[in-house]
């Protein structure tokens, strides 16, 4: 049971907030409270557009214990329009071929059940290509 | 027009005047054909209430639904969204039993922590119900802005009737001051009775329907009293509606009590969704609305009349503003999500729904 890890990680998973540097106007995510850019705090909030494009990705049959019932899907390092790059699912992919480059958006998707089906669900961001 | 009741008592009107300053709608992409249910349990023969059903991927369900169509909403709306006072989710599939869909739809779309939140049941028209009471809120002053949203991924017994038609979707709903709106709520109306035509016990998966009471005492009965004690009370009749929009269970039933009440195929024609997406149950009549709304003109008339079985329907008449069209383009459109589209087999279903037994 990782409860309180979901918990206060809600914001930056169900709509990717992250920070923006005070100093530099860096967009950082995940939010780390120091600016990797400037190295300066930066604590103030900002929500990402969910926009951004596929940067390289990767077929996963063999899912990690609680992902699963999902397999076979895809894991893209997907680079935001406002820079940072993060590793997230790509859904709703239907049969076309995934490709380097592809505009896609952030939706709010079930990740899995934490434990079983009686632990809480787990909701983050995932991907989809935008049309 | 004849000349309206003064003040008809019956009338759902709020004290100040109250309007849809923004909405959205939500369909997944799969799409389960009625050919093919038939194919696995009728051998094909049968009539097919509808061409085809929409279903939720894997990682969908109740919440994510309602988040992106609230999403869409808040695009339209061009409000903050900690003006909202109230994120109300109208349903009969919440995910949980037991924590609220309302609370993570507004953590979601930044509405919390200065909001009310709270799921509704109704069956199918807990999403109306939810608008009823974003008018009194709004209506009342309590608050500027409430979203009220009815969303279902629906489930049919395998093999049943309702199997064909148990789809997924719905709609958001942003109310605010009329003056605001890109349509504004003249007024609602509610009817019910208790009827036991349709129902799920605690734990039971699928519902259970009590057939002679699905068509005429429950469904036409209650849809045409709503209608016809609002136009009544509004001094209107079917003519003066644009459009009108139905709850919508199979095609059938919403084409006929459509021209009972007087109103011609090409009125209910943007909001008859039921034949490409299924019953969305709580979202039947909210995404028809959506999906009337995105192509409505200033000055047009909407009447529309949910229901949920039990029974009960709101009717709702409503008057587009100039500030339609434009906001209409903030979103994506109803009928954009309707034609994305991926085909699946019943075995993709039964995976996808999760009726595999798996351990
Ligand atoms: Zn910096």
């Amino acid at each position: 049971m990782e409860i309180p890890r979901h918990w206060r990680l809600k914001q930056q998973r169900y709509s990717l907030v992250g920070e923006v540097c005070p100093h530099c106007d860096h967009k950082i995510f995940p939010p780390r409270d120091i600016c990797p850019n400037c190295g300066d705090e930066a604590k103030e909030l900002f929500t990402f557009s969910g926009k951004g494009e596929v940067y390289s990705y990767t077929k996963i049959y063999e899912a990690p214990t609680g992902f699963d019932a999902n397999a076979p899907y895809t894991v893209a390092l997907v680079k935001l329009e406002e820079g940072p790059i993060i590793t997230a699912q790509l859904t709703d992919l239907d049969s076309t071929p995934v490709e380097i480059g592809m505009p896609v958006e952030m939706v709010t998707r079930k990740m899995r059940n934490d434990g079983d089906e009686r632990g809480i669900i787990v909701y983050g961001y995932k991907f989809r290509l935008r049309t | 027009m004849t000349t309206p009741h003064p003040h008809s008592p019956t009338l759902l009107k709020p004290v100040k005047p109250v309007g849809i300053v923004g909405y959205g709608a939500y369909v997944p992409r799969y799409r389960l054909p009625a050919k093919e249910v038939a194919r696995v349990w009728t051998g094909g023969k049968g009539g097919l209430p509808i061409k085809e059903k929409a279903v939720p991927g894997l990682d969908e369900d109740v919440i994510t639904m309602s988040i992106e169509a609230a999403r869409n909403a808040m695009l339209r709306a061009q409000i903050d969204p900690t003006e909202l006072r109230a994120v109300w989710v109208g349903s009969e599939s919440h995910p949980y039993a037991v924590k609220p869909t309302s609370t993570l739809v507004a953590e979601a779309i930044g509405a919390v922590p200065n909001t009310q939140a709270a799921d509704w049941e109704f069956a199918c028209k807990a999403g109306t119900e939810a608008l009823v009471a974003a008018m009194g809120l709004v209506g009342s002053g309590m608050g500027h802005y409430a979203m009220a949203i009815g969303m279902d991924t629906a489930q049919g017994k395998p093999g049943d009737a309702l199997e064909y038609t148990a789809g997924a979707g719905g709609g958001a709903f942003i109310l605010g001051p009329a003056e605001e709106s890109l349509a504004i709520i003249n007024a609602s109306y509610s009817y019910v009775t208790d009827t036991p035509d349709f129902w799920r016990r605690e734990n039971q998966k699928y519902p259970e329907h009590g057939m002679r009471f699905t068509g005429e005492p429950a469904y036409f009965k209650h849809i045409t009293e709503a209608a016809t004690h609002l136009m009544e009370a509004s001094g209107t009749t079917a003519k003066d509606y644009k459009w009108a929009v139905f709850h919508q269970p199979n095609t059938k039933f919403a084409q006929r009590v459509s021209g009972q009440l007087g109103f011609s195929p090409e009125q209910i024609e943007p909001g008859l969704l039921v034949p490409v997406i299924g019953n969305t149950y709580a979202g039947a009549a909210m995404i028809g609305l959506t999906a009337t709304l995105d192509i409505a003109q200033p000055g047009d008339r909407i009447l529309v009349v949910s229901f949920g079985s039990g029974a009960g329907s709101d009717a709702f008449d409503i008057l587009v503003t100039d500030a339609a069209p434009l906001r209409a383009g903030l979103a994506t459109k109803t009928q954009e999500y309707i034609s994305r589209r991926t085909e699946i087999d019943y075995a993709m279903y039964v995976r996808y729904r999760g009726k595999l037994q798996m351990k």
